[in-house]
């Protein structure tokens, strides 16, 4: 990993892309290059956007030129990100803050198991099994407030979104897109093919911390009954 | 101190200058569609020009002033009354208990902003005060206003002293604005990274045609009806940061502009960017008012952000000092 582009988005922000091939790996150099940027701040940075494989610096131009007495903004936060690119340290691959997550995979949860399933020439124990077997990498929060991207999903499930996005799927729905898997945090309209449904609450505006995962989380999903399901939401109201 | 909304308008929320820093949550900014009238009525009244207003789209809400108060109204003319009497944009004025304010017509501009001294007394939400109506946070409670919403006013100790005057007091000096909202047919643009994937008569059409902002278009995204473009290359992104500006190239051929509620990441051709000193006036312009788009270059972008932004501070400075006249020192 050595080449990298970067770019302005627009004129309060700028991007560090990695390419646009995904792999694991890149994810991780931008994990690692957030956290060094976190620990360089400076006076004018308004946020740090992670995705896939680019990190975007968004800053207050007025006060990066005001605070730091300099001429050029952006030329200032072009030479923070390369920093942040050679100084940060590569991110292990270790299982980084595990978060288990329970499913109940069951109708009327699994709206689209058995498209699916028929599609691979699978059971759906065998779906469902296999999203279970293994651990995830939250590669980025998007889309909605606290919607994670994870990945990588078993080939044999992994399957294409839908045609015509549905209008509303519930909070909590489950699904697969691609490689790619993650859960509904609130109601929205979602083109996602949807397996389960899990009693967690994946955004709560009332906590300190209203996301339950973060980029660079790792996830593993465990296979529950509707009355566990039941009892989950009853106990955690 | 309150204000009392007597009757809801049909999407006037609470917004500040944005939710910055909170994008590791998918939280996305949100905050004023047109910051340059939101602060410009902080810096008339002596706030901070980041302070939360009420931001009013047409037919706005009624509300009634409970306690005197020092208001001021940017942006958007909807031909505001205070009393029955016309109430003046871009000015301070000292309202008496018992005011009433409507809005009766929309003139120009499509977002207003009202503004109190000392600003409102909500609770903030991860650093700010703007409503995100999408997962009902911030502001009022998350959602727009309704009728009966009393809305506090926190507390100031400075209370002008006037000459004598009836309901209403109009201070006598206004804040320029005409600069920001000239020539609202020409938006000005920078290249998106995914500029050149557009075709060379494509990239002719997006600079020499007309566009219109679709009646459908929210505080989310303005859609843009026009020439559809054609891509030399179009492959499939992979998603990352959008912002406040981002022109998107959907594979219908037609083009999106990100605006104020804007998703934190989107995985569509970025064109281009609407830059910052024209975000005002793109905030303002009406669906199926025609304008163009022209391309400069990123360093004039940066220029242009830069000498607006010193315009906004020297106004809010000339305020304070005209502000100071008026009060017992």
């Amino acid at each position: 990993m050595s080449a990298y582009s970067i770019f302005q988005l627009g004129d309060c922000a700028m991007t560090l892309s990695l390419g646009n091939a995904f792999n694991p790996t890149d994810n991780l150099k931008i994990q690692a290059m957030k956290q060094w940027i976190e620990a360089n701040t400076f006076q004018g940075l308004l946020d740090i956007v992670t995705a896939y494989s680019s990190l975007t610096i968004v800053y207050d131009l007025y006060s990066v030129r005001t605070a730091g007495n300099i001429q050029n903004g952006a030329e200032f936060v072009k030479s923070h990100l390369q920093s942040a690119f050679e100084n940060s340290e590569k991110a292990d691959a270790t299982e980084r803050n595990l978060k288990m997550i329970p499913v109940c995979y069951e109708a009327p949860f699994n709206l689209d198991s058995e498209f699916i399933c028929s599609q691979k020439n699978i059971s759906i124990e065998k779906l469902n099994a296999l999203h279970c077997a293994k651990t995830y990498q939250v590669y980025m929060i998007g889309f909605l407030p606290g919607f994670p991207y994870m990945g990588e999903v078993d080939q044999l499930i992994a399957s294409p979104r839908k045609d015509k996005p549905r209008t509303r799927i519930e909070a909590g729905s489950v699904g697969i897109a691609g490689i790619q898997t993650g859960v509904y945090p609130i109601d929205s309209p979602g083109g996602w093919q949807i397996i389960g449904k899990t009693p967690v609450v994946l955004f709560d505006e009332e906590k300190e911390i209203p996301a339950f995962l973060e980029a660079g989380d790792t996830v593993k999903f465990y296979q529950i009954s509707k009355l566990a399901f039941e009892a989950y939401k009853t106990e955690n109201q | 101190m309150s204000l009392r909304v007597l009757k809801a308008g049909i999407f006037d929320t609470i917004q500040d200058n944005g939710r910055t820093g909170f994008s590791k949550w998918g939280v996305n900014p949100g905050g004023a569609m047109d910051r340059y009238a939101l602060r410009i009525s902080n810096a008339l009244l002596g706030n901070s020009l980041e302070e939360a207003a009420i931001e009013l789209h047409f037919p706005a809400s009624q509300f009634l002033i409970e306690s005197d108060l020092l208001i001021s109204i940017c942006g958007a003319d909807f031909s505001a009354e205070i009393n029955a009497q016309p109430l003046p944009l871009w000015k301070p004025l000292w309202a008496r208990a018992g005011s009433v304010i409507t809005f009766s017509n929309k003139k120009q501009g499509n977002r207003a902003y009202l503004s109190v001294l000392g600003g409102f007394d909500l609770k903030p939400w991860l650093g700010s005060l703007s409503t995100n109506t999408k997962i009902e946070a911030g502001g009022m409670e998350g959602r727009i206003l309704k009728k009966d919403d009393i809305l506090e006013t926190n507390a100031f100790n400075l209370k002008p002293i006037l000459p004598q005057h009836d309901q209403v007091f109009v201070f006598p000096w206004y804040a320029s604005h005409h600069f920001v909202y000239q020539d609202p047919e020409q938006i000005f643009f920078i290249e998106g990274n995914e500029w050149d994937w557009l075709s060379d008569e494509s990239k002719f059409h997006f600079e020499h045609k007309v566009f219109e902002i679709d009646p459908s278009s929210d505080r989310m995204a303005f859609h843009l009806n026009g020439e559809p473009l054609f891509y030399k290359t179009r492959t499939e992104l992979l998603s990352s940061a959008v912002s406040f500006g981002t022109i998107q190239g959907l594979p219908s051929g037609k083009l999106m502009t990100l605006m104020a509620d804007h998703q934190t990441t989107g995985g569509y051709p970025k064109i281009g960017h609407v830059i910052s000193a024209h975000l005002p006036k793109l905030a303002q312009l009406n669906a199926r008012q025609p304008f163009k788009f022209k391309k400069i270059k990123f360093e004039e972008a940066e220029k242009m952000l830069f000498s607006l932004e010193q315009d906004i501070r020297t106004i809010a400075g000339a305020c304070k000092v005209n502000l100071r006249n008026f009060y017992n020192q």
